[in-house]
C-alpha cells in the first residue's frame, strides 16, 4: 500500500475530523426538529455516551493495524481521535449533570457513590483528564517516559466504559457485548504482539 | 452468552402476506366491535381502512367508549404519540422503538383468556364475553417504570375484581398469576431468549382486589394498540411498570407466590411487588426521583412519591411489611 504524501495526510485529518462531528451535528439537528424520542435526556446521553466509546475503540485500532499489517501512517491520526473521544466523554457527563440531574450535586455524589456503572463511569471520565491535559507535544517531551505509562490509562478507561455500558443495560446485553468483544480483540492483539516480540 | 437465531421468515414471504392479515384483521375487530355492542363505536379509521391502500398502511384505531371517572383529575396526560411509541414490551424487542414498528402482524382478535387453577370451575372465556363482566371505565393514571421514568395515561378498563368474583377463586386462592402470549410467529422478541417466555407477572389476592387494579383494553379514547398490550394488559399503578402483563391469555389462581419473569431473570434486582418506592433504589440506579415524559430536553426529573402517589389506597396492603426486604 502507497503511504499518502502529507498533504493526502492533511486531507484525511480533515475529512475525519468533520466526520467525528457528525455525531454532535446529528443531535442537533434532531433537537432543532424536535426528534430526539420520548425521552430526549435519555437519548443524548446514551448516543455521547456511545459515541466517546464507539470513537475509543478506533483509537484504540490503530497500532492492531499497524502490528497486524504494517501500515503505520494512520497512527499521525491518533491523537486527534483520543481527543475526541474526550470531547464526547465531557458532552455525555455535561449531560449527566446538567440535563439529567440539574446540578444538583449531593444527588449526583450519591448517585455515582451508590451505584456501580455510574461510578465505573464517572471512573473511566476522570481518569481521561489528564490523557487529555497531556496530549500536546510539550507535556510528550517532558513527561517522556512517564508519558507512555500515563497513556497506557487508556486501557483502564476503555475497559471501565465497557462495563460501564454493560452494568447498565437491564437485560438485554447484546449491545455491550459487541463493544467487549471489539475491545477484547484490539487488547487480544497487543497482548500476542507483546509476548511475541518478549520472548524472542 | 446469546444466540440469535433468524427469523425463518423472509422479507418477501411477508409483505404479500401484509395484506391478507390487514383485511382479515379488519374482519375480525368489526366482528369485535358487533359483539361488544353498544359499548364500542367504529370509528371513521375503520371505513377508510375498508380501502386496500390504505388497509397497507398502520394499524387501524378504533374508538372505544366508556365511562368517565374522577382518578387522575387534574394530572397532565402524556401525548398519545409517546404513550404508543416509547414502550417496552420485550415480545416485540428490546429498544423502546420496536413495539410499535414490530407489532403490526400481532392479531389480537379473535382472543381468549383461560382461567385456571384454586377456581370453582376452569374455563377459556373470550375477550368479548371479558367485556360483558363490567361496564368500561376511563382511568386517567401515573405509570413509573423502573427504568425512573413515568407517564399519566389514560386507560380504560374493567376493575380486575370484577374479573376475579366472575372467576370464583376458591379458599386456595392466595395469588393470581397472569401470562403473556409468546407467539415467535407474530412477536419477534420471543424469538430471543432475553426473558424466560411467557412474561409471567403476579399479584397478591387481595392487592389484585384493590379498586386501583385494571384490566386495560383501550387507552386514549381507543381500543388498546398492540405495542401497548393488546387485546387485554394489566395496570397497577401503585406498582413499577413491568408488573403490569400485557396480551394476557392465561389468569391462574394459586396457593403459592409467583415467580415472575423479571424475578428469574433477576432475583437481587426485582421482586415480586415491585412497589414504587423512592426510599429503596434499584441496585444500579436511584429510585428517588423520575423524567416525566414528554417534558422535552430541559425539564428536570420530579420527586418519586411512595407508591407513586397512591398510598392512601393501597398503603395498607403493606402494613407492617418491611418493603426493604419485600421491594
Amino acid at each position: 500500500m502507497k503511504i499518502p504524501s502529507k498533504q493526502q495526510i492533511a486531507r484525511i485529518k480533515a475529512g475525519l475530523f468533520i466526520a467525528a462531528l457528525i455525531p454532535l451535528a446529528r443531535l442537533v439537528w434532531l433537537g432543532v426538529h424536535d426528534a430526539l424520542t420520548a425521552n430526549p435526556v435519555e437519548f443524548v446521553e446514551r448516543s455521547t455516551g456511545t459515541w466517546a466509546l464507539a470513537i475509543l475503540l478506533i483509537t484504540l485500532a490503530m497500532t492492531p493495524i499497524k502490528l497486524l499489517t504494517g501500515v503505520a501512517w494512520q497512527i499521525q491520526f491518533r491523537r486527534m481521535m483520543g481527543l475526541f473521544m474526550f470531547f464526547y466523554a465531557c458532552l455525555h457527563f455535561i449531560t449527566y449533570v446538567w440535563l439529567d440531574h440539574w446540578f444538583a450535586w449531593v444527588d449526583i455524589a450519591k448517585d455515582i457513590a451508590k451505584h456501580p456503572y455510574v461510578l465505573v463511569g464517572f471512573s473511566a471520565f476522570i481518569l481521561s483528564i489528564p490523557l487529555a491535559v497531556t496530549s500536546n507535544k510539550a507535556m510528550m517531551q517532558r513527561l517522556r517516559e512517564r508519558w507512555k505509562k500515563l497513556h497506557q490509562l487508556v486501557y483502564v478507561i476503555a475497559i471501565l466504559g465497557v462495563v460501564h455500558f454493560w452494568w447498565l443495560v437491564k437485560k438485554d446485553i447484546r449491545e455491550p457485548l459487541i463493544y467487549a468483544v471489539i475491545l477484547a480483540v484490539l487488547l487480544g492483539i497487543r497482548i500476542y504482539f507483546y509476548y511475541k516480540k518478549t520472548r524472542k | 452468552m446469546l444466540i440469535l437465531k433468524k427469523s425463518d421468515i423472509t422479507p418477501s414471504e411477508i409483505t404479500p402476506r401484509e395484506v391478507f392479515e390487514n383485511r382479515k384483521e379488519l374482519e375480525h375487530r368489526r366482528e369485535f366491535i358487533k359483539t361488544a355492542g353498544a359499548g364500542l363505536i367504529a370509528g371513521a379509521a375503520l371505513a377508510t381502512g375498508l380501502l386496500p391502500r390504505q388497509a397497507q398502511a398502520a394499524v387501524q384505531r378504533q374508538k372505544l367508549a366508556a365511562g368517565k371517572t374522577a382518578f387522575g383529575a387534574g394530572e397532565k396526560l402524556t401525548s398519545y404519540e409517546d404513550v404508543t411509541t416509547y414502550n417496552n414490551y420485550y415480545e416485540f424487542g428490546t429498544s423502546k422503538s420496536d413495539p410499535a414498528a414490530e407489532s403490526k402482524f400481532f392479531k389480537p382478535s379473535p382472543w381468549t383468556v383461560s382461567i385456571e387453577g384454586a377456581v370453582k370451575k376452569a374455563k377459556t372465556v373470550s375477550i368479548e364475553d371479558i367485556l360483558k363482566i363490567a361496564p368500561l371505565e376511563e382511568r386517567i393514571y401515573r405509570m413509573r417504570c423502573v427504568e425512573a421514568w413515568s407517564m399519566v395515561i389514560p386507560w380504560i378498563g374493567l376493575p380486575l375484581a370484577q374479573l376475579i368474583k366472575f372467576a370464583e377463586p376458591t379458599g386456595n386462592a392466595k395469588y393470581i398469576e397472569f401470562i403473556s402470549a409468546a407467539d415467535p410467529q407474530t412477536m419477534p422478541g420471543v424469538r430471543v431468549p432475553v426473558l424466560d417466555w411467557p412474561y409471567v407477572e403476579g399479584l397478591r389476592l387481595d392487592e389484585a382486589m384493590n379498586p386501583l387494579a385494571l384490566l386495560a383494553v383501550g387507552l386514549y379514547g381507543e381500543v388498546l394498540p398492540n405495542q401497548n398490550g393488546a387485546p387485554m394488559r394489566l395496570v397497577v399503578p401503585w406498582k413499577y411498570g413491568f408488573k403490569g402483563a400485557k396480551a394476557i391469555v392465561k389468569i391462574r389462581f394459586t396457593d403459592t407466590m409467583p415467580k415472575t419473569a423479571w424475578m428469574k431473570a433477576g432475583p437481587s434486582e426485582y421482586g415480586f411487588y415491585a412497589n414504587v418506592n423512592p426510599t429503596v433504589d434499584h441496585p444500579r440506579w436511584t429510585q428517588a426521583s423520575e423524567r416525566r415524559i414528554g417534558g422535552g430536553l430541559f425539564s428536570p426529573r420530579i420527586k418519586t412519591q411512595m407508591f407513586n402517589g397512591y398510598t392512601e389506597q393501597v398503603g395498607q396492603l403493606y402494613a407492617g411489611m418491611d418493603l426493604r426486604k419485600n421491594f
